[in-house]
This record gives C-alpha cells, sequence and structure tokens, in this order.
C-alpha cells in the first residue's frame, strides 16, 4: 500500500479544487513544508504569503472572509493553533468566519525538529472554541475529502495535517464515505472499541489483527472529526463492546480521548483508556524511535485495549 | 469645508458625544475617553467620507469600517444610531445583558459593524483583509481602520503594517488615534512606541499628521489618502481624550470608568445638553 503525508495531500486536493471552487490560500513562509506551495505553482494570483506572521495572517483570513472571500491558512500545527490561539477565537470563532485553520507537522511524527515544533495541544485548544469543526484525517485519500468537505462547508473549520506519511487505508475501502461528523468504522469488533483519530488510526487496525491473534474481537472507529463528536456511532460501540480505548498523536489532556471519555461519562459509563502522549514534551529524534518513546504504537493500544476488557469483567 | 457643513458635522459629533455619555452611564462602566476623543473623526467617516448605506447594512460594495481600538465601541454605536443604522434610545442597553450592544463590537448581531474587535491588534489585521479582498474581486470600496496609539504597542499592528505595504493596499486607510494616553499613564512613559509618522514611513505607508479634532484637517486627509497609490495611508490624528467633558478631558483616569449621576448631569451641560 502505498505512503503518502496528509500534508502531501492537502496541498494536492487545494491544487485539484482550486480549478473548480473559488477560495484562497495565506501561509506563514512555509508554502515548501505545508504543501501549500503546489496549489501557489497553479494559482500564484490566489496565493498570499503572509511572512513569518501568523497573528497578522490569521485576522487578515477573517478580513477576508468577512468580505465574501473563502481563506484557507497554511502553518505549522505549533503556529496556527498555538501562537495564533487567540487570533483564531476573537478574529474568526467569534465572528463565526468562513475560514479554515490548518495546522499541519502536528504531533511528535515532526521528528527531528524536537519540542518547540512538535504540537501535541493543537486538537485541545481548538475544540475548547464555540463552533469550531475540528478534523484530523488519517490519511491522503481521507485528507483529499476532508479538503473538499472543508470547501463547502461554511463557517470555522480547523484540519490538523501530519509531515509523516501514513498508508493510505481508506482509499481501499469500496464504501468509504467523508462526512464531516461522522465516524468510520474500519473493522467491526465486539470485545473492545479503539477510537482513533490521524495518524493513530492505521496503528488501531494494527493492534486489532494483534488482538485477533489472541482471539479478542476489537472494533476500530476512524474519529477524523474531533469535533462535532459522532456520539451516536461512540455510544452504540460503547454498548455493544463495553469498552473503549483511545489513540491519538496528542496529548492526553484535552484532546480526542477526553471527549470521548466526556461523552460517554456522561451517556454511557463504561471504562476508557487513552493512548496519548502522557503530559510531557516532545524531543529531537527519529520518527519510528519517538512513537517508540512516547507509547504512540499498536502493541501499546492493544496493551491498553486487554487492560479495558479486564476492567470491564470486574 | 464649507462653514455650514462644519457647523452641520460639529452638531453630529456632539450628539454622538451626548450618545457616549447616555451608554457610558447607564452602563455603569464602559471607555468613555478615547470615544469621545475621536467622535469628531467617526462624524467625519459616517457622514462625509464612507460611501455607505444605513437601510443596507450589508451592502455588498459599501466602504467597510473596522474599529481596531475596540474598546471605544461607545463611540461606533454612538456614530450608527445616530447614522441610522438602529434607535438611538438603544444605546441606553450598552453593556446589559440580552443586548446586542455588546462591550465591544459584534459584527454578528449588530447593524453596520463590519468586524468583531476588542482583542487589540487583530482589527487593523481584519481591515488589511479587508482591503485585500476587493484587491482580489476588484471591488472599489474602501476600508477604514481606527486604531489607538496604545494599540500601536502590540506586535500585530506592525505585522500588519509590513502586510499592507506589501500588497501595496492603497485602498487602505488608517486612522491612529494619538490622544497620548492609555490605561497606566502616558504611552511615553507606559511603553513609548513614537515615533509614528516615522515607523509608518519606515514601513512603507504614506503618512499624514493632523489634529484629529478639526473637521477641515480631518476632511483634508481623507481626501489626499483617496488620491495616494501603491500604499496604504495613516491619518496620525492627535485627539484630545475625553473631549467635550471639561473633567475627563486630558485624564487618564477616564479611559474605563462611568460617571456617577452628578457628573454624568455635569457632562450632558458640557455637551449642552438640557438634564
Amino acid at each position: 500500500m502505498d505512503k503518502i503525508a496528509t500534508r502531501e495531500a492537502y496541498g494536492k486536493a487545494l491544487a485539484e479544487f482550486g480549478e473548480q471552487y473559488d477560495f484562497v490560500v495565506l501561509d506563514a513562509d512555509l508554502a515548501a513544508a505545508t504543501k501549500t506551495g503546489i496549489f501557489k505553482k497553479k494559482f500564484p494570483e490566489r496565493f498570499f504569503d503572509c511572512g513569518i506572521a501568523e497573528a497578522n495572517m490569521t485576522s487578515v483570513a477573517a478580513g477576508l472572509a468577512a468580505a465574501g472571500q473563502v481563506p484557507f491558512i497554511s502553518s505549522f500545527a505549533m503556529f496556527s493553533a498555538g501562537r495564533a490561539f487567540e487570533q483564531v477565537r476573537n478574529s474568526i470563532c467569534y465572528p463565526h468566519l468562513n475560514v479554515k485553520v490548518v495546522g499541519t507537522h502536528a504531533g511528535i511524527t515532526v521528528g527531528e525538529d524536537g519540542a518547540t515544533h512538535q504540537c501535541d495541544e493543537d486538537l485541545a485548544l481548538m475544540r475548547s472554541l464555540p463552533g469550531m469543526v475540528v478534523i484530523n484525517p488519517s490519511d491522503a485519500f481521507e485528507t483529499r475529502a476532508a479538503v473538499l468537505a472543508a470547501i463547502q462547508y461554511n463557517g470555522p473549520m480547523y484540519l490538523r495535517f501530519s509531515r509523516y506519511a501514513t498508508p493510505n487505508l481508506t482509499a481501499e475501502m469500496p464504501e468509504y464515505r467523508f462526512e464531516i461528523g461522522r465516524g468510520v468504522v474500519m473493522g467491526e469488533g465486539s470485545d473492545v472499541t479503539i477510537v482513533a483519530c490521524g495518524y493513530m488510526v492505521h496503528l488501531a487496525l494494527e493492534a486489532r489483527e494483534m488482538l485477533a491473534a489472541e482471539g479478542i474481537s476489537a472494533r476500530v472507529i476512524n474519529m477524523h472529526t474531533v469535533k462535532p463528536l459522532d456520539t451516536e456511532l461512540l455510544i452504540k460501540a460503547a454498548e455493544e463492546t463495553g469498552c473503549v480505548v483511545t489513540a491519538e498523536e496528542h496529548s492526553v489532556n484535552g484532546g480526542l480521548g477526553e471527549a470521548v471519555a466526556g461523552v460517554l461519562s456522561e451517556i454511557h459509563p463504561v471504562p476508557v483508556l487513552r493512548v496519548g502522549v502522557e503530559d510531557r514534551f516532545g524531543q529531537s529524534g527519529k520518527v519510528p524511535e519517538l512513537l517508540e518513546i512516547y507509547g504512540l504504537t499498536a502493541a501499546k493500544i492493544a496493551e491498553r485495549a486487554r487492560a479495558a476488557i479486564a476492567l470491564k469483567k470486574k | 469645508m464649507e462653514q455650514a457643513r462644519k457647523q452641520e458635522l460639529a452638531e453630529i459629533a456632539r450628539k454622538i458625544r451626548v450618545g457616549i455619555i447616555e451608554g457610558v452611564y447607564h452602563a455603569g462602566c464602559g471607555h468613555p475617553g478615547g470615544s469621545l476623543g475621536i467622535a469628531d473623526l467617526m462624524a467625519c467617516l459616517y457622514f462625509e467620507e464612507m460611501k455607505i448605506d444605513p437601510s443596507q447594512p450589508k451592502m455588498e460594495g459599501r466602504d467597510r469600517f473596522v474599529l481596531s481600538k475596540g474598546h471605544t465601541a461607545p463611540a461606533l454605536y454612538a456614530t450608527l444610531a445616530n447614522r441610522g443604522f438602529f434607535p438611538v434610545e438603544e444605546l441606553n442597553t450598552l453593556r446589559h445583558t440580552g443586548s446586542r450592544l455588546q462591550g465591544h463590537p459584534d459584527m454578528k448581531h449588530i447593524p453596520g459593524v463590519d468586524m468583531s474587535t476588542g482583542s487589540l491588534g487583530q482589527g487593523i489585521s481584519a481591515a488589511c483583509g479587508m482591503a485585500l479582498a476587493a484587491k482580489i474581486s476588484g471591488a472599489a470600496y474602501r476600508t477604514y481602520a481606527v486604531l489607538g496609539d496604545g494599540e500601536s504597542e502590540e506586535g500585530q499592528v506592525w505585522e500588519a503594517a509590513m502586510f499592507a505595504a506589501h500588497y501595496k493596499l492603497d485602498n487602505l486607510c488608517a486612522v491612529l488615534d494619538w490622544n497620548g494616553l492609555q490605561i497606566d499613564g502616558p504611552i511615553t512613559e507606559v511603553m513609548n512606541p513614537t515615533p509614528h509618522d516615522e515607523k509608518f514611513r519606515a514601513f512603507g505607508w504614506h503618512v499624514i499628521s493632523i489634529d484629529g479634532n478639526d473637521f477641515d484637517a480631518i476632511e483634508a486627509a481623507f481626501r489626499e489618502a483617496r488620491t495616494v497609490k501603491g500604499k496604504p495611508t495613516v491619518i496620525i490624528a492627535r485627539t484630545v481624550k475625553g473631549k467635550g467633558v471639561s473633567y475627563m478631558e486630558n485624564a487618564v483616569e477616564w479611559h474605563g470608568a462611568a460617571p456617577k449621576e452628578e457628573q454624568y448631569k455635569v457632562a450632558l451641560r458640557d455637551l449642552g445638553e438640557e438634564a
């Protein structure tokens, strides 16, 4: 199966849909890395580099949207969601303007650049904003669909992409259909549900195979939309499997795991165990080594799944 | 400017100032000082300079206005009300629970407000976005923004200054309200952001320095700004904070405080109203 980084798919999708749809793309001197450079090459008159000034870019986008343009603004997640958080909140979300905020290079799979550029907090930040839609696609095919949905959706949205390549799993699913706020069941199961997003989805499927070898049947939900959460699918899974493990390339604080735990604890309480970065900063290193160090692996997901099942039986 | 027109504008500015005092008094809080200072500028903008239609607040080709120093919302609201965007009586609901007249401008609910502002430094960037949108779509409207001198201590203001010059936003006219005071004291003592003229010029802007409480000077500056090509214009407008209310003039303590009943009566008398 081919492996493509979601940031690459993002740049390609912008260039592809730019032919049919009227939108503009802003970047903050990272077009080569965020891959908006692919769009820039094809539509230079609709691309605006803002220089290394993310706060201004974010509020400029609000002004563009207020005047009827549809802007995508791109930077590393650390800067688009982190540095410019208050601009996203006050300039974009408070007036509910039609701006697509994009964070590439999210999570620790940034690798060698280290902690300053590995944003493990963006889902928490963006999820906290009223009216903000938060989407973290798992692969290239899903990214293309998410970008199209973003173009067609009217309102503020945060899109989270990775630097590191992932297998293009959803492209192999004949029934696959992307809809904002609708999770995708990637594999059925009855003993435990693994709810994953972004980079962790393919690892959740690996964990499902490891568990299957032990006779454990794990359901895997690809929760590409972290907000609004697909509560219906989630509650059904909790009812049918009795326990849940979440997996995200993000801090365990404030991201997908807490979103899932929040919904289930209020509506259908079952054990929810979280896999993610455990309240600490990242570091420089090769991505496979960092994934091991921070416990973002299929083995860790499988281990938490066994633990969740054990809690269920108490 | 003709004498008669100047008198009309002076009367409009007086009514705007009365609206500011009414609003802040009935709210029991708010920002009267800076609001009173820009009343003459606001009168010129909404009654002389800008192409707007109160019966169509969202008219596509309208000129845009962004109050980057959003805390002087009472001035914007009083201007919009007197221009006919909503009833003047509504000014008394400023900052009340359930009122659409939020403490800082809210574009979602208040007719005539083009951008939600309040967090300093962001409005001028949003104004850049509106001006850029006109360049993209070929629209003829102009975008105006009023920002504070204290606000210019925000780094984002200079990011925006760089951006506006880089994209040659000659359809953007910023007004820097230079009253010399911010919450903690004189701007030159708190964190000196001067000289504004040299700084904006160095950033590639056309700079006009005026007395911001002089209608002739304001009108001439807006006229000059319209002729400038290839670069944005900033009008550095010297204003008197608290202008028109005797005890509020140049008094930093009236940046963000409401008058008590006796003070309210004095303020209205100062503004030529029968209390």
